[in-house]
């Protein structure tokens, strides 16, 4: 170092306002090895910085309060698809001629201000024979105790396991009906459950396609590029300009009415697939195209990888969690597409039941006036596809890798 | 620094007085304190330049003097502004209209990004103005007639012509140039420059500064300059505050600062920042050096028992041979594909001949867009050029042709050849522990057991300083340097004997830079390696390098040995470039006049030897000692020294 100058030291960072500047020098030490501050609060250091991707990841989504709550919901959700059954008081087609169109019945716990639990009025019902409607009253009287874990119709868990062990049921020889009937007196509550099988897992089907086709076709067109990029991309911009509601139709119109419900049910997610693979099969190309630019990649080409290895073990890992996301999202569509299909009288049929089948029974205004809890199941489909977006939003914001 | 004339009420305030302030932000875990207590300030007229490496929260002090930090950070401390009557800016509402008159109109900002700092669909003009109009409204023409006359006071040629262009159409130098003139152009007292040059090349840099300095001095504005370079520091600022991981460690006048820095940290730095000159070549000291006894030990594994035949004979010999080299690029078409009509392709790199002797590092030089990294990808055989030969020999005078290598030649030129990266954020897979980013190279060759490969992994991670217990760790645990050496140690994994390093210090830290300059040294003389060293640093590539290679706009114009090149540059591209690098020397002044020329329109300053046209193609041409420059073959070789050719 050259010579010292003559600057006066000073004790303080700061010198007079206005006065000529000071050396100052920190007595703090130096120390090399120090990291920064705070880093031993980051996420990069969890677990001595042996948190993998996935563990990053969940850290992450769990900060996400609204998709954490979302994903508890959606596991409690089809998790009871497995005990439809025995969560539902009644079965699918069992109905009650004495009690078409029966209101909601409401729940009480004390009689004549006593406790008795939960149990429901027995309703007594007349015709209105001016307005041709049917008038339910409760009977004071008729006290009908809710029983549970009782025994009541026997039926085929999943079709296989037989069984008669419900949850709730009603009274012996009494009704209860807790979101009404519809106009064969079937309760609407159990419809809802047993519907839930059908639209819940009909999203899934069709994201299902929807996601091998667009890894495949995408996957493709990201990694080879050229005429069949190119190709595929204008494809891709045709089928989107189409209007999907005819489009839907026009494929609806090709499943034979021959055919049985069940492939009725897979012709329908199929369809919903096949429309939706687009928007997949482009964010796996451009996912694709932005992670061939990353040097690691490049590194892993410079040390011999095979195009295999690389797609595995560098592309495939990065872009996963990413896509996963954007499924999750695409989840809802597939339910509202059904709903849609099926309200316009196109999609699944009876006697299979989704939540779009019991939503054409609220098709015409005077329905929607006279028996408003007709329009129950509205609720479940824009629960289930909240919970989906929120999920999908939490997922899509935990993916991005950290670095 | 003239001595100040100025009246002195005009210097017996200070304009900006940060004084403890305090930014932290919430993190998962507690918070972490980006600034710890800062106290600083810029008076009137003067420029101070808040000096740091990342992470030591210099640019969240710039941000948090506008109150424009992240909305989750808080902050706390005073922060006066001095115009007359004194105000404390932490007091004012956030984004209130109180701090909204002060932005723009007291204080300017101009950012490191000149490529983002712009709005893309609204014309420069458009933007300028409104930054105007905000603060002084005035009709319409007035307002065009003050933004075009500053538009040609910040030295942007056809100020009419800019005003309704858009950002794209402007190169990143007269980006920042407008950027420049929109943060000045309502007369503030005080202009926050958040690493202005960074992201330039050092020619542009160099105007950049000056221009700077001419703003300053002619609307008596203080600047507070935000930047890492201490060669920058030294050409432009009156004080120099330092700071490290959110703290003052020390502040003074750039004179003492430089002649006689006191605290451990800031000697340090000034150790480890390459230099020209004398100590050119004199070991860097760097904060933290690796060990070298690993990379020894290292040696003794990869390196075969025998030691290679002696130095001398094997020297000579070439390794690899470049000879006709061109590459182009088609220009990106505009998302029509199959109906994009031809545009003419892009020559990045245009018939590039050069050898690289066995054992040697040859540093390549050039600014972006100068095709030195096409050069260094396509010696990896990243992509195969479009005409020209690689080949690479070996001591048994075999010969590999590169870019025709397939099948088992191919197998064995990526054992023999690797690469460093620039960026350590990219170039590790995110989902890989560092074991597995280590052994990947070894899985692919099937090479050894797997105790064999964990040996070899251990061995790296010695070589490197990181111990093998982080082998199971990923990569987000660790720092840019660290990250960094762990890139050089993949490199290394197959026992490569050429590795071309593309820029590999450029995006690190000055005290960590040295570190891995001196790696990358002890490396290369313990396992003999030959490097391609490409960088737009000359002081890194004269520190490491055997002999450089100048590249400019595709073409190789001087390759000279490295002394050579450093004490009588040729051409005058080359003497462009060693002007414009800024000294970390207060005493030693960049030659803005002479660095100014914009590159792009220097060559018709050039002397008539060193242009070029179709007809008259110019050739590189011995100078003798293996000096070759790019020149006209007939010209008169007294051309050359007639205009300075020793400095």
């Amino acid at each position: 170092m050259t010579a010292p100058t003559d600057t006066p030291m000073q004790p303080g960072p700061l010198p007079a306002p206005g006065a000529a500047p000071g050396h100052f020098v920190s007595p703090d030490p130096f120390d090399p090895e120090a990291e920064a501050p705070g880093l031993a609060g980051s996420l990069g250091t969890a677990v001595g910085g042996q948190a993998s991707q996935l563990r990053i990841m969940w850290i992450k989504f769990r900060r996400h309060r609204l998709a954490l709550i979302s994903a508890v919901f959606l596991i409690v959700m089809y998790a009871t698809l497995l005990i439809t059954e025995f969560l539902a008081p009644y079965r699918l087609e069992d109905h009650d001629y004495t009690a078409i169109y029966a209101p909601p019945q409401q729940v009480h716990l004390f009689h004549d201000g006593s406790f008795v639990g939960p149990f429901v009025y027995g309703q007594s019902v007349t015709l209105d024979m001016v307005r041709l409607k049917r008038v339910y009253a409760d009977d004071r009287s008729d006290v009908q105790k809710i029983r549970f874990f009782c025994h009541g119709a026997p039926y085929r868990m999943l079709g296989l396991i037989p069984g008669d062990l419900h949850l709730l049921c009603p009274a012996e020889g009494g009704r209860f009906n807790l979101l009404g009937t519809d106009r064969l007196g079937r309760d609407i509550l159990s419809r809802i459950l047993y519907a839930a099988r059908v639209s819940l897992t009909i999203g899934l089907l069709g994201t299902f396609v929807a996601f091998s086709l667009g890894i495949l076709i995408g996957g493709i067109a990201g990694y080879r590029g050229g005429w069949f990029d190119v190709a595929m991309q204008r494809t891709i911009e045709v089928i989107q300009s189409i209007p999907s509601i005819p489009l839907w139709m026009a494929l609806a119109a090709i499943i034979p009415l021959t055919w049985s419900p069940i492939f009725v049910y897979l012709g329908i997610t199929v369809i919903l697939g096949m429309l939706d693979w687009t928007g997949q099969a482009r964010a796996v190309r451009s996912k694709l195209f932005s992670l061939r630019e990353e040097d690691y990649v490049l590194a892993a080409e410079l040390m011999g990888a095979r195009p295999r290895r690389i797609i595995w073990r560098h592309l495939l890992p990065g872009f996963m969690s990413h896509l996963i996301a954007s499924a999750s999202l695409s989840v809802p569509g597939m339910i509202l597409g059904e709903t849609a299909l099926t309200f316009l009288g196109l999609g699944l049929r009876p006697p299979i039941t989704s939540w779009g089948i019991l939503l054409t029974e609220a098709r015409g205004i005077n329905i929607i006036a006279l028996y408003p809890w007709l329009l129950w199941p509205m609720v479940p489909v824009v629960l289930v596809i909240l919970a989906f977006n929120f999920f999908g939003d939490g997922l899509r914001d935990a993916a991005d890798p950290l670095r | 620094m003239p001595p100040s004339t100025r009246p002195l009420p005009d210097t017996a305030r200070d304009l900006l007085r940060i004084d403890g302030l305090r930014v932290s932000f919430p993190l998962l875990q507690g918070e972490v304190e980006a600034v710890r207590g800062a106290s600083l300030r810029v008076r009137p007229g003067k420029i101070t330049a808040l000096v740091g490496e990342s992470g030591s929260g210099k640019s969240v002090t710039g941000q948090a003097i506008l109150g424009l930090q992240p909305a989750n950070a808080r902050v706390s401390g005073k922060v006066w502004l001095d115009t007359g009557a004194p105000v404390d800016l932490l007091t004012l509402p956030h984004d209130g209209r109180a701090i909204r008159a002060i932005r723009g109109a007291q204080i300017g900002m101009i950012f490191q990004e000149p490529m983002t700092s712009f709005s893309p669909v609204h014309t420069i003009g458009n933007q300028i103005s409104e930054a105007l109009r905000l603060h002084q409204p005035m009709p319409p023409r007035a307002l065009r007639a003050r933004c075009e006359e500053m538009l040609g006071r910040v030295g942007l040629p056809d100020p009419r012509r800019i005003y309704d262009m858009y950002p794209f159409e402007l190169s990143g130098g007269m980006r920042q140039r407008a950027m420049i003139a929109m943060a000045v152009i309502c007369g503030p007292a005080l202009l926050i420059a958040d690493e202005p040059t960074t992201a330039l090349d050092v020619t542009i840099q160099a105007q950049i500064l000056g221009l700077i300095r001419d703003l300053q001095r002619e609307f008596d504005l203080a600047v507070l300059l935000i930047t890492h370079d201490l060669g920058v520091v030294a050409n432009l600022a009156d004080e120099v505050v330092v700071m490290h991981h959110g703290q003052v460690l020390e502040s003074g006048p750039t004179e003492a600062i430089f002649a006689d820095p006191r605290h451990e940290y800031l000697r340090g730095l000034m150790n480890a920042v390459p230099v020209f000159g004398a100590r050119a070549r004199d070991r860097l000291k760097p904060l933290r050096e690796v060990p070298a006894e690993g990379i020894r030990a290292l040696a003794a594994m990869s390196v075969p028992a025998a030691p290679a035949a002696p130095a001398s004979a094997t020297q000579a010999r070439p390794l690899i041979t470049v000879s006709g080299l061109s590459k182009s690029f088609l220009p990106r078409n505009r998302s029509w594909g199959l109906f994009a009509r031809s545009e003419p392709p892009l020559r990045a790199v245009d018939d590039v001949s050069f050898e690289i002797r066995r054992g040697e590092c040859l540093g390549l030089v050039g600014e972006s867009g100068s095709g030195k990294t096409t050069v260094g990808k396509m010696l990896v055989r990243a992509f195969a050029p479009d005409a020209g030969q690689i080949l690479l020999h070996d001591s048994a005078g075999g010969v590999l042709d590169v870019p025709g290598a397939a099948g088992d030649e191919l197998t064995a030129l990526r054992q023999r050849v690797q690469m460093i990266f620039q960026d350590p954020m990219s170039s590790l897979s995110p989902r890989m522990t560092v074991g597995q980013i280590l052994s990947e190279p070894l899985d692919i060759h099937a090479r050894g057991t797997r105790a064999e490969r964990d040996r070899m992994v251990a061995a790296l991670l010695r070589a490197i300083g990181l111990g093998p217990a982080v082998a199971a760790r990923y990569p987000h645990s660790f720092s840019g340097g660290q990250r960094q050496r762990i890139g050089i140690a993949r490199a290394l994994a197959l026992g490569p004997e050429f590795i071309v390093c593309d820029e590999a210090v450029s995006a690190l830290d000055m005290s960590v830079q040295a570190q891995i300059l001196n790696l990358l040294k002890d490396l290369q003389k313990e396992l003999q390696l030959t490097y391609l060293f490409i960088s737009h640093n000359l002081a890194v590539v004269n520190y490491l390098a055997d002999r450089i290679a100048v590249m400019w706009r595709g073409r190789l114009v001087e390759l000279a040995p490295r002394e050579a090149l450093m004490s009588a540059p040729a051409h005058p591209y080359t003497r462009a470039l060693l002007a414009a690098v800024p000294h970390p020397d207060p005493h030693h002044p960049l030659d803005i006049a002479a660095a100014c020329m914009p590159a792009t329109q220097a060559e018709s300053a050039w002397p008539a030897a060193f242009r070029e046209s179709a007809e008259a193609p110019g050739e590189l041409v011995d100078l003798g000692d293996g000096h070759l420059v790019r020149m006209q073959p007939m010209a008169d070789r007294r051309d050359l020294d007639g205009t300075g050719g020793a400095r």
